[in-house]
Parts: C-alpha cells; structure tokens; sequence
C-alpha cells in the first residue's frame, strides 16, 4: 500500500518539476535579453497613468524624455500637465465661414507628431453640398479642387468631439482611454492594448490606429509634448484630438493649432464654464448644433452659423 | 342729504380696493423673476427705475480701444502725407488714372467713393460718419458704422481671428487683415492635399 502511495508522489513531483522548468523556459524566452535595457523593464512594469504617485510620475516622464531625445536626436519634454480646476473646454466652428481649405488638419499633424507614412490626419474636413445640408450620406473628403470654397459646397471639419458621455471610454477593456476633469478624451498609449473597440464605438469616426511604425522625421517631430497628447506613439496605439492638450493647459494656455492656423477664423475655443468667454457667448446667441445629437453622446465642439 | 353720507365709505372702500390693486401690480412689475443653474427661483426687487434704464447717448460707455497689430498697409505708403501734402485736395469724384489705379474699389462702389472713409484733409487719418477723424488702427470703429452685426461679434472673438491666449492675453486682428477694404469678399484659396485613400499606404 505504502509502495503505490510512495509511486504516486514521485510521479506527482516529478510532473511538477517538468512544468516548473518549462514555465520558467518560457519564461526566460519571453523576457528581453542581455541587450534589454533597463528602461524596457521599467515600462514593462509600468502602473496605469492614474495609479501613479508623483514620484513614479516624475521617473515615468523621464525615462520617456531620455527615450524620445535620443530616437530623434534632440532635446524632448515630455510634460503630464494636469486639469486646470474650473475649466471645461469647448470648441465652436463657424459653419458659415469656413472655407475647406485643410490648413488646421496639417497644423494639426505638425503640432501632434501624427505619423506622416503612414498618414494619420486627426481632422477630416468633409465637402458638403449647400442643397442637401448636413447630411452626412452626401459627405466627400477627398475633394481636390483648383480653388476652395467650391460653388454650392459648404465644409465641415470633424475631430474628437470630446464628449460629455464618451462610448469610446466605456468599451475599453483595460480603462486606457478616459475622459479628464476638464472634459479632454485622453489615450495612454503605454497602456492601450489596439483592440480599437474604441475605434468601432465612436460615432465621428475621430480615433486612429497606428497599423504600422508611425513615420514621423527627426526635423519634424514637435519636441514639446505631453504624456496625454502628442508625445510620439509606438505602433500598435489608438490616437485621438485632445484639443492640444500640452498647449491649452499651459497658464496662460495657448490656442489649439487648429484654431490658430485658420485662415478665416472659424475655429474658437474656450472655457464653457467661463460666462465671459466667447464659446459661452456664441452658444447663447448663435444657431448653434451639435453633431449626430441623437446619439446622446454629448459633444463638446459645436457647429455654428455666425450670419 | 342723507345719500352722500352712506355712498362716501363706499367709495373709500372702492378707492382703497383699486388702490391695493394697482399696488401690487406695480409690486408684481418690479419683481424681477429668474432661475439659476439648479432650476432654483431667485426673485429679485427692484424699482422701476432700476428695471428701465433710461439710454441716453451721452451715458454711452466708451468704445474699448482694442490692442491690434500694425494695419497691412502696402510697402512705402504711409503716412499717405508724404506725398498728399504736396497735391491740393481734390473733392471731385473722378476715375483716378495717375495714382492708386490698383485699387478696384468692389465695396458698394455705386454708393462710394474715396473721401467718405478718408479724410480729404489729413490723409493720414480716417474718417467716421459724425465727422470724427481716426487712426487707421483704429479703422474697426470705421468698418462698424455700416456692419454692425459684424463689429458686435468682432468685439467679443466671434467673428475674426483672435490670436494669444485662451485664458489670457488676446490680440486682436484688425478687419482689413483679412478683407481688403477696397474688395473685402474673402479670396479662394487652393487647399492642401486630401488625405490618401486607405489601401493608398502600402507600398
């Protein structure tokens, strides 16, 4: 009796010594190698961007700036400014001025270091026929005349509305996407997985993926960054507008570059709970709508007419 | 004799009646009703007085004198004194065919002509309706005598561009940075490349 038993727990242990040794195989073909730096630990092991106390903050910013200055050989911020209390951004476009002309979408990518190939535009400026409205069936973003606005057209530029009730934040799986005290949708693209639910559940199509390396040359990557915003994205990562999020939490906070290129000033943008401000302003006495209102998801970039 | 006696308390009686009526219709009139955020009644008193400011133009605040960049004036032209000095003014409308002949005036031009916006005397300022003569940085109080809605939206950052700071400091451009005076319709501009169309990437 005492025989079997005694064959039964050498099997047992042995079995357990077999997998123990396997699972420790994997495990050391899995981890990076000899040449593994240090800092690929650190981002491994890397807690979520709101679990981090300041001191691990202030360690995470530096590991990126060192990593970031040297893949582009100069000198990188990379910031993690927080909300500013009171503050609740909104964003109105003139429906009646703008004129299709592109220049905030490419603002845009010079100011966020979006991937130039493969191309990432975060603005989609959407040609529309004057006689059907806004009617979003009849859209057109490819169009490339001699001269813009064409006769009988008028242009909507869509981005990240910046939602009240985000759907986009509610499908991710792994909390990478919130939104922030002060209304801005944000993506850590260190924590973010690519499964692109958020991708499927945004109603304005504003969330990109990076299919491949994003492409961004040295001369051109905007080396004043934020952890939230435009600081460079690996492949693999969901990216969005975040209203220039290292420009407009500065104090004094610059315009986002959208706003600030345009041509013919159709962009404004502002504090919504500021009753001084001129988005305030405009929503209490222009025809202002807001987009695919319907869907309940609350955005907070309006469209309006100013005549 | 015995009539007045008994008609007097009534018509005590109807005059303290219409008396408390108009009371508190006054009452209700300056009682300024309004809700808050929350949905909460907050009702204010105020004298009539209060409630109806009377407008009287010399009351009128001051127009805010608004910080602009220098006006995009052409190369070497002003102070257009440097050379009108020299040239007797000429009141007469006419066809100008030695000078300033690039200028087509496309603003009303059936209602217009060059002295209505600028002084005939001192052509280095402008000149507003009532007579009053003003810097060419100041030509946004010019443009608003006629486009009002424009100079009142102008003010508060809706219509224009305003440059700086969101939640600080604010410049201003002028309306002549954008629109010609002389042919203010806004020029077409050619766009930027379209975005490329998905499958366009892979190489």
């Amino acid at each position: 009796m005492s025989e079997i038993k005694k064959n039964t727990y050498d099997q047992h242990r042995s079995r357990r010594k077999f997998l123990k040794g396997m699972a420790a195989g994997i495990g050391l073909i899995a981890l990076p190698g000899k040449d593994a730096s240090a800092s690929m630990w650190e981002e491994f092991f890397q807690k979520h961007f709101r679990e981090l106390s300041k001191e691990e903050l202030k360690k995470v910013l530096e590991r990126l700036e060192n990593e970031y200055s040297k893949q582009f050989g100069k000198q990188v911020a990379v910031k993690a400014t927080p909300p500013i209390e009171g503050v609740r951004y909104g964003y109105a476009l003139d429906l009646s001025r703008c004129i299709g002309c592109r220049r905030c979408v490419y603002a845009c990518v010079k100011e966020n270091n979006q991937s130039r190939d493969p191309q990432i535009h975060w603005i989609r400026v959407l040609q529309l026929d004057k006689e059907k409205g806004v009617d979003l069936s009849h859209a057109e973003q490819y169009y490339n005349p001699e001269k813009v606005p064409e006769k009988g057209h008028f242009y909507m530029p869509v981005q990240c509305q910046q939602c009240e009730k985000p759907p986009c934040t509610k499908v991710c799986p792994v909390q990478a996407t919130w939104k922030e005290n002060d209304g801005i949708v944000v993506v850590d693209y260190n924590w973010c997985i690519g499964c692109r639910y958020c991708m499927a559940a945004c109603p304005y199509g504003a969330r990109h993926f990076n299919w491949g390396k994003p492409g961004l040359p040295s001369a051109e990557m905007n080396p004043t960054t934020h952890y939230l915003g435009n600081r460079p994205r690996p492949k693999g990562v969901v990216e969005k507008c975040t209203f220039c999020i290292q420009r407009t939490r500065e104090q004094p906070g610059r315009y986002p570059a959208c706003e600030e290129i345009c041509p013919v000033g159709a962009r404004k943008f502002g504090n919504l709970l500021d009753p001084e401000s001129e988005i305030r302003y405009l929503i209490e006495n222009k025809r202002v709508f807001i987009l695919k209102e319907e869907l309940n998801t609350q955005p907070k970039f309006f469209y309006f007419y100013a005549t | 004799m015995k009539t007045p006696h008994i008609a007097r308390p009534k018509m005590v009686l109807l005059y303290l009646v219409s008396l408390a009526c108009l009371s508190a219709s006054l009452a209700y009139a300056a009682r300024l009703k309004e809700f808050d955020r929350s949905g909460k009644l907050i009702v204010t008193e105020k004298s009539a007085a209060e409630m109806q400011p009377t407008y009287d133009i010399k009351n009128r605040p001051k127009e805010n004198i608004f910080a602009v960049p220098r006006p995009p004036f052409s190369e070497g032209i002003f102070p257009c004194s440097q050379c009108h000095s020299y040239i007797k003014p000429n009141p007469q409308r006419r066809v100008l065919t030695e000078y300033h002949t690039d200028i087509v005036l496309h603003h009303a031009e059936g209602q217009r002509w060059c002295t209505d916006c600028h002084n005939l005397i001192n052509r280095d300022k402008l000149r507003l309706v009532s007579g009053e003569l003003i810097a060419f940085d100041e030509s946004y109080r010019l443009c608003g005598q006629c486009h009002g809605d424009k100079f009142r939206d102008w003010k508060v950052g809706v219509h224009g561009k305003r440059t700086g700071y969101w939640n600080g400091d604010k410049q201003y451009l002028l309306c002549v940075h954008c629109h010609n005076p002389h042919d203010p319709k806004f020029k077409a501009l050619k766009p930027l490349p379209p975005p490329v169309r998905p499958g366009a990437t892979h190489k």
